[in-house]
């Protein structure tokens, strides 16, 4: 034993002279680190209720419920997490893995209540006291949970397309679908705003299982035409991603369009089991007016239970807008004919060159079957009716993007201006646009509307890629008049457009008649919306229907007019765009079903 | 049973010429000849180091027989881990040891990281070194509270427990959470650092070991202390691979085994880590040891902080950890904690969730099997003593 271990631990004493470690003022709360994750906060001008929180949380202590004041709208369930104090272990990877970056952590951490069910709360919602708090646990830019960026689509550079109809988007590889489909967050704002709401996150989990048989099957429960609406749907569900609040939405269309680029048309039945369907065939028949996608909706799960339908088409060929209003480049004929082939191997007869009211009436069509559904579209081209509209240099979209698909030459002019601010405007641009490089080895058009260019409803995609298409898009413009030179085209007459839409949101445009353009032109596009014929309707017929004050046909939830047998669906009741068609038939069918089991 | 006195490994030897009686090599105890007393120190008793019990067999205050048990702290993280997505696994893992739970948290992204091919950013990997490092710190702390603590010297341990606050302080600062810090992300780590947050560390370091020079007058250098501790539990070389002895309690025998150096993980290879060891391989010598490991941590993390890359991310591209399946495969991934080797076995499948994981604490070994060996023939008083300089840590054992 040495006698420095026997007097050394005397030091000991020393300390009791100095001051104590411990902190001077026990009883008041210190406050948690800048960064500490704390209690919950949530901030409800953000939060959509998606619920990725409650899906990563490792304890099952988050459930979204319904709140007071919060309303289900598109992008938002309108439930908000609810949290368990009993169970949360204060990981916060709900703050990380939250796509808006509303579920955040104050850092506070005491907490004292009489009543254990008020550890069970709703952040933002139950009055706390750090909801106001600043500092906290917050989602650092610097990491990701979730993947916010998405894979980049292949397409035809500008140079390769803007001289042929050769469909631009080349589509994902199975490596891209693959790591695009790990995006998912699974949470179904998609399902609840898709028009047809498709089980869209069960079908991209099939892509990563990379089981696209079952992909396949999911798509078809609620959409027979998977190839068109891979293509040009207007992809509402991407919208509503919960990834597009701080990133790319997830590519939903674009992967639809994987799994039924993959699967060849002659294993559908097969995968489908649709193969042995003739054996099941019922006696009850129904007529459908329209080869478009809300008639063959119709037609295909009508077939689907075993009804004997027959389609009148007007036109030569199937698909309604879907072929006769949309470009190629866009969406190829094969392709629609890939998923009308199939409608049609499973028994729906299609009648084409017949149109309802002249060919044959609609009166005969309710004679000969149980029921009729017309899903007509919106086929007829609507005017500006400026002065000069009526030259006959002056055309409908509507019309010339038919009679392109039609094969009929067209006489395009060198100098072409073309009237609107959407999809079908950016559609006959482009394909104008086509023709005049074809014919003239170079582009002279130019497309303008009321609208500036931040609220075109045109999608942002087709604005740039006609542009990069050489064509000149000038958008704040109202029409005035088109001068006419000699009974020829001369160019537009516009005046600066100050708003389109009043306080109440409806359309009443203001212009400032002092501000004046020139456009040039030899030829003028009017592409300002689209009207439904409805001539195939017989008097008789007409005064037995119920119209809206907006002069469209009444119906019911399952799109059943008035008139018991007829069902009406697509453009002409909603929309217009090819998903609320396929909505529309595939509802409208389930309604013919109960009303002739009724009847 | 143990073996008692035909045992190799004592230290120092009781009189065992009269019981108890021995029978082909093993010792006959009947506890219905009133010679011996059945006492069970734990689960819950102060002298043991977390819910685990020893069963004793004592005569007078002389421990005759012990037998550990365990089985009051099963929380089955590893089942649980097998129903987890790998990114739900990431909270679960720091309980499995509460004073060290950021060598888990790297163990079990580590693996998952080897398992699905990622490289973890170099200013990561910095920041993991020195998240473990000052954990490394608040274990010691703990421990050498609990070790002077066990032989009834309570002040100490109120230093250093005192002291390991200041550290949970910069946890805190750094991670957002004292205990579970949950920094490790798979893929990375959650957050930079703090600003001014090197400057209250490296403050911090200069009152450690202000503190740590108290702890060795008072401590270390006492004869009371050593009088216990000499001799106390005595772990030979030869021990060392027959019942799988890691980490300081190997090292205080002479062998050197340290994983920092051995087999260097995220920074440790480009630190000087030197290889600490002592001969002697007693409670004393571990104490002594780990004193000096605890004071080459402070040294660590002052050239951490200063090595530290400002920019860069702190997280690898990672895809969507919610639909993160990694390839099928297993691994091993190692770290040195406190206590020594601490492992994580992974099999994936494929899927998005582990196939299984095994958890490896180094007390595994040392609490349960050795603490059976090393408990006979020494005083009631000095078991728990001897469980802390084993640096028992139940929670490991069971997961």
């Amino acid at each position: 034993m040495k006698l420095k271990d026997v007097l050394s631990p005397l030091r000991v004493w020393e300390r009791a002279a100095k001051k104590p470690m411990t902190i001077k003022d026990p009883i008041n709360e210190r406050p948690g680190a800048a960064n500490y994750r704390g209690f919950h906060k949530n901030d409800f001008s953000k939060c959509i209720g998606c619920g990725t929180c409650e899906e990563i949380c490792q304890n099952d202590a988050i459930d979204l419920v319904p709140v007071e004041g919060q309303e289900t709208v598109e992008g938002d369930s309108g439930l908000r997490p609810m949290i368990d104090y009993g169970r949360c272990c204060w990981c916060a990877l709900c703050v990380d893995v939250c796509p808006t970056g509303a579920l955040t952590m104050s850092n506070d951490y005491t907490w004292i209540a009489d009543n254990p069910e008020d550890y069970r709360f709703v952040p933002g919602a139950d009055k706390t006291k750090w909801q106001e708090s600043e500092k906290g646990y917050t989602r650092s830019p610097d990491i990701q949970i979730i993947d916010y960026d998405r894979v980049d689509m292949q397409e035809l550079k500008p140079e390769e397309r803007d001289k042929s109809f050769i469909e631009i988007v080349k589509g994902y590889n199975k490596e891209q679908a693959m790591k695009e489909a790990e995006r998912c967050l699974e949470c179904g704002l998609c399902i609840a705003t898709c028009p047809a709401h498709m089980d869209i996150p069960g079908y991209i989990a099939a892509i990563r299982d990379d089981d696209l048989d079952n992909a396949l099957r999911i798509l078809y429960e609620t959409n027979p035409m998977p190839e068109i609406c891979g293509r040009i749907c207007t992809h509402k569900c991407e919208t509503a991603c919960a990834l597009h609040n701080n990133g790319d939405p997830l590519a939903i269309r674009w992967l639809k369009r994987y799994i039924v680029d993959q699967v060849p048309a002659d294993k559908y039945s097969e995968i489908l089991g649709t193969d042995h369907l003739e054996d099941e065939v019922l006696n009850r028949k129904v007529a459908i007016i329209g080869a478009g996608p809300a008639g063959l909706s119709a037609a295909y799960y009508l077939a689907i239970m075993g009804y004997k339908t027959k389609v009148y088409e007007a036109l030569p060929g199937p698909g309604g807008m879907a072929r006769y209003g949309i470009p190629e480049y866009r969406l190829p004929y094969d392709q629609i004919d890939k998923d009308i082939d199939y409608i049609r191997s499973l028994g729906v007869e299609i009648q084409f060159n017949t149109r309802v009211g002249t060919d044959i009436t609609l009166e005969e069509l309710h004679s000969s079957y149980d029921a009729v559904f017309a899903g007509t579209g919106l086929h007829l081209g609507r005017s500006t009716r400026v002065p000069g509209s009526d030259n006959k240099r002056v055309y409908f979209a509507t019309d010339l993007l038919r009679e392109v698909t039609l094969g009929n030459e067209i006489d395009v002019a060198k100098n072409i201006v073309v009237i609107g601010g959407g999809n079908v405007a950016m559609d006959i641009t482009r394909t104008l646009a086509r023709l005049q490089n074809q014919k003239y080895g170079k582009v002279q058009i130019l497309t303008t509307c009321l609208e500036t260019e931040d609220i075109m409803p045109a999608d942002v995609e087709e604005i740039v890629e006609a542009r990069e298409e050489k064509a000149v898009i000038d958008p704040g413009w109202g029409p005035k008049e088109i001068e006419i030179r000699d009974g020829e085209v001369y160019g537009l007459h516009v005046v600066k457009c100050l708003s389109v839409f009043d306080e109440n949101g409806r359309f009443s445009p203001k212009f400032d008649e002092e501000q004046k353009k020139f456009f040039k032109a030899d030829m003028v596009v009017e592409s300002i919306g689209q009207g439904m014929d409805l001539s195939y309707l017989s008097e008789n017929i007409k005064s037995n229907l119920k119209f809206t004050p907006r002069g469209r046909i009444e119906v019911d939830d399952n799109f059943q007019s008035s008139l018991q047998w007829l069902f009406v669906g697509g453009d002409i009741i909603q929309g217009p765009d090819v998903i609320h068609g396929i909505a529309n038939g595939y509802i409208a069918a389930k309604g013919i079903d109960t009303y002739l089991n009724r009847k | 049973m143990s073996n008692l006195s035909e045992s190799k490994y004592r230290g120092f030897k009781a009189d065992r010429s009269k019981y108890p009686e021995m029978e082909n090599g093993k010792p006959v105890i009947d506890l219905e000849s009133h010679r011996y007393t059945k006492l069970w120190q734990g689960p819950q008793h102060p002298g043991v180091t977390g819910n685990m019990a020893v069963e004793l067999i004592v005569n007078g205050d002389e421990i005759v027989s012990a037998k550990t048990h365990v089985g009051y702290l099963h929380r089955a993280f590893e089942k649980l881990m097998e129903r987890r997505r790998y990114i739900q696994c990431f909270p679960l893992v720091c309980r499995i040891c509460v004073p060290e739970p950021d060598t888990n948290e790297y163990c079990v992204s580590a693996a998952m990281e080897d398992l699905a091919g990622i490289t973890v950013p170099e200013r990561a990997l910095w920041l993991r070194t020195l998240n473990l490092e000052m954990s490394r710190i608040g274990s010691y702390l703990m421990w050498l509270g609990g070790q002077a603590g066990s032989l009834g010297m309570g002040a100490v341990g109120q230093w250093t427990i005192g002291m390991r606050d200041f550290w949970l302080d910069l946890f805190e600062e750094m991670t957002g959470g004292r205990v579970y810090h949950m920094y490790m992300i798979p893929g990375g780590v959650r957050k930079t650092l703090p600003d001014g947050f090197r400057d209250r560390a490296r403050g911090l370091i200069v009152r450690t070991r202000k503190l740590l020079y108290d702890v060795e007058n008072t401590f270390l250098s006492n004869a009371i202390i050593k009088s216990r501790l000499q001799g106390l539990g005595v772990i030979t070389t030869e021990m060392v691979d027959e019942f799988g002895i890691v980490g300081p309690i190997a090292r205080a025998t002479g062998r050197e085994c340290d994983i920092r150096i051995n087999n260097p993980y995220v920074k440790y290879g480009e630190l000087d880590v030197k290889m600490l060891t002592s001969t002697v391989g007693d409670a004393y010598a571990r104490a002594e040891l780990r004193y000096r490991d605890l004071h080459q941590s402070l040294d660590l993390v002052t050239e951490i902080l200063n090595r530290i890359p400002e920019d860069g991310p702190i997280q690898a591209d990672m895809p969507n950890l919610l639909n993160w399946k990694i390839p099928a495969g297993q691994t091993y991934v190692k770290a040195e904690s406190t206590r020594g080797e601490h492992g994580f076995y992974m099999v994936s499948d494929g899927s998005g969730k582990p196939r299984r994981v095994f958890a490896r604490g180094a007390s595994y070994t040392h609490a349960i099997s050795l603490l059976e060996e090393l408990a006979v023939n020494i005083s009631i008083s000095d078991l728990a003593g001897l469980m802390v300089s084993l640096h028992t840590c139940p929670p490991e054992i069971e997961r």
